[in-house]
C-alpha cells in the first residue's frame, strides 16, 4: 500500500461560486503509474472529477494540464518525473478558461491556430498526380508538422497569457513556419505580411517555456527565430 | 491584422531590429564608460570635461542618448501592452513615458553641448 497525496483544482461553475482544491489519497500500490492513470483512480472515488483524454499514448493531445507547476500531457508523464515529496497538485492549463475542473475552452488557441492558415497554399495549377518535393526539402518539416496541438507551449507562454487575442503563440507559430518551409507552399508573402505587427509573432520574448513543456520534443523559439530572419530578409 | 499607433516604429519588425542595434550600441557605450573610469582612477573635472569636448565622444554620446530613447520606448511600450489592460491607463502610461523620454533626450542634448 503507497499512497499518493493529489490535490486537483475543482470548479463547477454551475453549483460552484469559486474554484478550489480537493485532496484526494490514492494508492499507486508502489507502481510509477503516469499521472492519467492516476486520475482514472480519482474518478474512481469521485465520478464527477472531468478531465479530457482520449488515446491514452501521447497522440491525441487532449489531456494537456499542469502537473506540479509543469504543462504535460498527463498520459505519457510517468509520476516518477513530477512527484515531489509524495504530493501532486493537478491544475487545468493555464491562462485559458475553465469550463469544469481540469477541462478548458481552448476557443482562442484555435483562433490562433486559424489565423495562420495552417494548410498548404499554391496558386500554380495542380499537376495530374501530386506536387513533389525532393527528400531535401521534406526533411526541412522535420520538427515542425509533428505538433498535436495539445496547447501545453501556449499555455506556458506569459506572451499568450497576456495577449491571447493578438500574440498567435508557440503552437501558432511553429505551424505557421511549417508553411513557410513548405517548398510546395506559394503563400510565403501573405504569411509573413501577416505576422510583421508587435504582436502577433514579434510578442516573443524568447524565454522558451515552450520548449521546456512540449511533450513531443519540438522547438517553437528557433521556429520563430527562423520566421523572424525571413522578415528580415524580405524587408532590409 | 494586429494594428498599433504608440509602438516606436509601427512594426514589429523595425521595433525589433531597432531594440537589437540599440542595445549593441548601448553595450559599447557602457563598457567604454566603466573602462574609462578604471584606467583613469584620479580623474578630476578638467580630464573629464575634455573627453566630451570632443566632437567623436559627443557623437559616441549622442548616439547613446538616441538608442536609449529609442530602447526605452519600444521595452516600456511592450511592458504596458503586456500588463495595462484599461485602455485609458494604458494610453496614459504610455504618452508619460514617451514625453519623459523627449524630456531626457533634450536635457542630455543640452548637456552634451552646453557646457
Amino acid at each position: 500500500m503507497s499512497n499518493l497525496q493529489v490535490s486537483v483544482y475543482r470548479y463547477n461553475p454551475e453549483t460552484d461560486s469559486a474554484p478550489y482544491m480537493q485532496e484526494f489519497q490514492v494508492d499507486t500500490k508502489g507502481r510509477d503509474l503516469m499521472v492519467l492513470d492516476v486520475l482514472h483512480l480519482m474518478k474512481e472515488q469521485d465520478s464527477g472529477l472531468a478531465y479530457r483524454r482520449s488515446c491514452r499514448e501521447g497522440v491525441c493531445g487532449s489531456d494537456g494540464m499542469n502537473m506540479n507547476g509543469k504543462n504535460g500531457l498527463a498520459c505519457i508523464t510517468p509520476l516518477s518525473d513530477v512527484v515531489k515529496g509524495g504530493k501532486l497538485t493537478l491544475r487545468p492549463l493555464p491562462g485559458l478558461p475553465v469550463i469544469r475542473d481540469m477541462v478548458v475552452d481552448m476557443g482562442m488557441f484555435y483562433k490562433q491556430y486559424e489565423r495562420i492558415q495552417p494548410y498548404l497554399q499554391n496558386e500554380t495549377p495542380a499537376p495530374a498526380i501530386e506536387r513533389l518535393q525532393s527528400p531535401e526539402d521534406r526533411d526541412k518539416l522535420d520538427g515542425l508538422y509533428e505538433c498535436i496541438l495539445c496547447a501545453c507551449c501556449s499555455t506556458s507562454c506569459p506572451s499568450f497569457w497576456w495577449n491571447p487575442d493578438k500574440f498567435v503563440g508557440p503552437a501558432g507559430l511553429l505551424q505557421s513556419y511549417r508553411f513557410l518551409a513548405d517548398s510546395r507552399d506559394t503563400a510565403t508573402r501573405e504569411r509573413l505580411s501577416e505576422l510583421e505587427d508587435p504582436f502577433s509573432l514579434f510578442r516573443c520574448r524568447g524565454i522558451m517555456n515552450c520548449v521546456a513543456v512540449c511533450p513531443k520534443g519540438l522547438n517553437p523559439t528557433r521556429a520563430i527565430g527562423k520566421i523572424r530572419e525571413m522578415l528580415l530578409a524580405d524587408a532590409t | 491584422m494586429v494594428t498599433n499607433i504608440t509602438s516606436f516604429g509601427r512594426s514589429g519588425l523595425s521595433d525589433w531590429l531597432m531594440q537589437r542595434v540599440s542595445a549593441v550600441v548601448l553595450a559599447l557605450y557602457a563598457v567604454f564608460i566603466v573602462a574609462y573610469l578604471l584606467f583613469n582612477p584620479d580623474l578630476d573635472y578638467y580630464t573629464w570635461s575634455g573627453l566630451f569636448a570632443q566632437t567623436w565622444m559627443r557623437i559616441f554620446s549622442l548616439l547613446a542618448f538616441i538608442s536609449m530613447a529609442a530602447h526605452a520606448w519600444i521595452g516600456l511600450w511592450t511592458v504596458t501592452t503586456d500588463y495595462l489592460k484599461p485602455t485609458h491607463l494604458r494610453v496614459g502610461a504610455q504618452t508619460v513615458i514617451i514625453l519623459a523620454i523627449f524630456v531626457f533626450l533634450v536635457w542630455g542634448i543640452q548637456i552634451l553641448w552646453g557646457a
